[in-house]
């Protein structure tokens, strides 16, 4: 299974190769990709250095251009697409239909993945698109149980990727606008969920209060970290009960799942964080790369440097435990 | 100008059988509306509450003169679940508006329809779904009416709906709060969607009303009401709306969206109308505008 690593910046990109990906992802400067946050991401430049370097060392490059074309403003989309075949990368990363067919007319000979962003939870949805689009892989929703993952697994004319470590959406993603209903951006056509512009966190006695536009997310005692407010992971009321009602604030550890990944014929592992720092670059691809290549997996537990890289230092194993749902 | 359709988008929520054929019997025979949407989009497991009323709200509905189209699920993981979208694409005696992708295939490009949880945000996107049969697309709720003109525009072969009452959909997931909220999970949740019909209000912690819980699905705390807007919506060249049910006169919702649609009714008296028509409502289009979708912009 190839080990996709996450890269927000050049500097994290040449980390993750050195580190041992066999693939580094990343994304251009603009709304072109869901991770659109501010001091993130590549120009064409950068790009196409790092390309080079990747190449150098063996390691292969994909570009997500993975939120969906604003009406009006396809053109930011398309030069994207163009942008990055001509930098050479191994393989683009898109979500937007429209994008698809253009990237398959325009540079049929460039590979095509499908983002998780594209909500394709089933064979007949993966199918229609690689008769359709020609994608040679499906990143995979985390929606899914191993078991699902592998029947989809089997039924798909391409190979197929899913998530091993990072953020996790609770949400099936790229359907999700709860972020542009408290702040009116939107993941989808602008890149970013819960945009730090329209963070605040507020003192209220005691406590500190966090908020996305106008709406509290959560409070915090004193003696508490206060969690950035994501609303999918904010503690709300319903029936005049407080909780965590989505997810608790964790994030996504599924390596103890690593050889029932590979049993289900997997191609790909993904590592979630391109808007994490250079230190977490390193250490998670490391810690991943080692029990992935371990020959006993048993034997390698994941232990605490992961647990201490994720956030909230918490984790689940998602969707792949049945009991998630 | 074409004169704006009115469509009847499906039930969301899990409402007892006796309230969901009353309902559709009523709207066959008093609601004015051209297009009835019927069928679960929201959780395969309540395929089997409607089994028995089905076929008589079908045929009622077309008594009453309306087309009828059915509704296949928005998020399909399950093997049953991808057979039931499957036999729903094959049969030929009722339109099919698709909740995802998984139906094309099984389409083979028969005309359909595609609802508003497709993501549709683009003309090239919506010439995709042309080329392989679509007629009509409800757009998704969030698209602004700068989009919705430039998509209209990129795309006359297609006719647009867009999502003009009602809860909007905000998200959707695998995983059940409405079930995890009651310390159930979703293989063993006892239908316990079916105790709010018209969803389950998420506050904040300083007591803002927020979102609401309708099974897997998450959708808003206020009802989108874009009757103001319709005058916007007649001239981006949109050729219906969707009005989605909610627990309120939705009867007197169709009348009134009508009666704006065709210039007898002033937008704004309209808005004060549907107040009385949901009074618990509290009306938000911030979408519409570019704005946070909870805000109501005048």
């Amino acid at each position: 299974m190839e080990l996709i690593c996450p890269a927000g910046t050049p500097a994290a990109f040449r980390d993750a190769v050195e580190a041992g990906a066999d693939a580094v992802y990343c994304g251009f400067r603009d709304e072109t990709n869901a991770r659109n946050f501010p001091g993130l991401n590549f120009s064409r430049d950068e790009l196409t250095a790092s390309v080079a370097f990747a190449r150098s060392h063996g390691v292969k490059t994909l570009v997500a251009i993975n939120t969906f074309m604003r009406a009006g403003n396809e053109a930011l989309w398309e030069s994207a697409v163009d942008d990055a075949a001509r930098a050479g990368v191994d393989a683009i990363i898109l979500a937007d239909l429209g994008l698809l067919a253009y990237a398959a007319e325009r540079h049929p000979e460039l590979r095509r993945h499908l983002s998780v962003q594209a909500g394709a939870a089933n064979a007949d949805h993966i199918g229609f698109l690689v008769e359709a689009f020609g994608i040679k892989r499906a990143v995979l929703p985390r929606v899914l149980t191993i078991a699902e993952v592998a029947a989809v697994t089997r039924q798909v004319a391409c190979e197929t990727e899913v998530f091993v470590f990072g953020g996790l959406c609770v949400m099936e993603e790229g359907r999700c606008s709860l972020s542009s209903y408290a702040t009116g951006k939107s993941p989808n056509m602008q890149g970013v969920c819960s945009p730090a512009s329209h963070v605040r966190y507020r003192k209220d006695g005691a406590e500190m209060v966090s908020e996305l536009g106008e709406f509290t997310i959560n409070r915090f005692p004193a003696n508490e970290p206060a969690g950035y407010p994501t609303i999918c992971k904010g503690r709300f009321v319903v029936d005049g009960e407080d909780g965590y009602i989505f997810e608790d604030p964790v994030s996504l550890d599924a390596l103890s799942h690593l050889d029932a990944l590979q049993a289900a014929g997997v191609s790909a592992l993904k590592i979630e964080g391109r808007q994490r720092g250079r230190s977490y670059v390193a250490k998670v691809v490391t810690e991943i790369r080692r029990q992935l290549d371990a020959a006993d997996r048993s034997a390698t537990p994941s232990g605490d440097t992961l647990r201490r890289m994720s956030e909230g230092q918490r984790t689940t194993e998602g969707s792949y435990d049945k009991r998630w749902r | 100008m074409a004169p704006l359709g009115l469509t009847l988008g499906p039930v969301l929520y899990l409402w007892d059988d006796q309230r969901w054929r009353d309902f559709y019997f009523r709207m066959a025979d008093e609601a004015d509306v051209d297009t009835v949407v019927v069928g679960e989009v929201v959780c395969s497991k309540r395929d089997h509450f409607h089994q028995d009323s089905l076929a008589g709200v079908i045929e009622r509905l077309t008594a009453g003169g309306k087309k009828v189209r059915l509704a296949s699920l928005g998020l399909v993981t399950l093997e049953r679940e991808r057979k039931a979208v499957r036999r729903l694409a094959e049969q030929d005696e009722f339109e099919i508006e698709i909740g995802e992708i998984a139906a094309l295939a099984a389409l083979g490009g028969k005309p359909h329809a595609v609802g508003p949880l497709v993501n549709v945000y683009n003309a090239a996107t919506a010439k995709v779904f042309a080329a392989r049969g679509a007629t009509s697309i409800c757009l998704p709720p969030e698209l602004p009416v700068a989009s919705i003109e430039a998509i209209v525009r990129g795309a006359p072969e297609i006719a647009f709906e867009v999502f003009a009452f009602g809860r909007v959909p905000l998200a959707i997931s695998a995983r059940c709060a409405h079930a995890r909220i009651k310390g159930l999970t979703k293989d063993n949740c006892q239908f316990v969607c079916g105790s709010d019909p018209d969803g389950l209000e998420v506050d904040t912690l300083d007591g803002q009303h927020f979102l609401a819980l309708n099974g897997v699905q998450t959708v808003s705390s206020t009802c989108q009401s874009l009757i103001a807007d319709v005058p916007a919506l007649q001239a981006a060249g949109v050729s219906s709306l969707r009005l989605s049910p909610q627990v309120c006169d939705m009867v007197e919702v169709a009348r009134l969206f009508r009666a704006v649609a065709s210039g007898q009714l002033d937008p704004a008296e309209g808005l004060a109308a549907l107040a009385d028509a949901y009074p618990q409502a509290r009306f938000s289009n911030g979408f519409l505008h570019g704005a946070p979708g909870h805000e109501l912009v005048a």
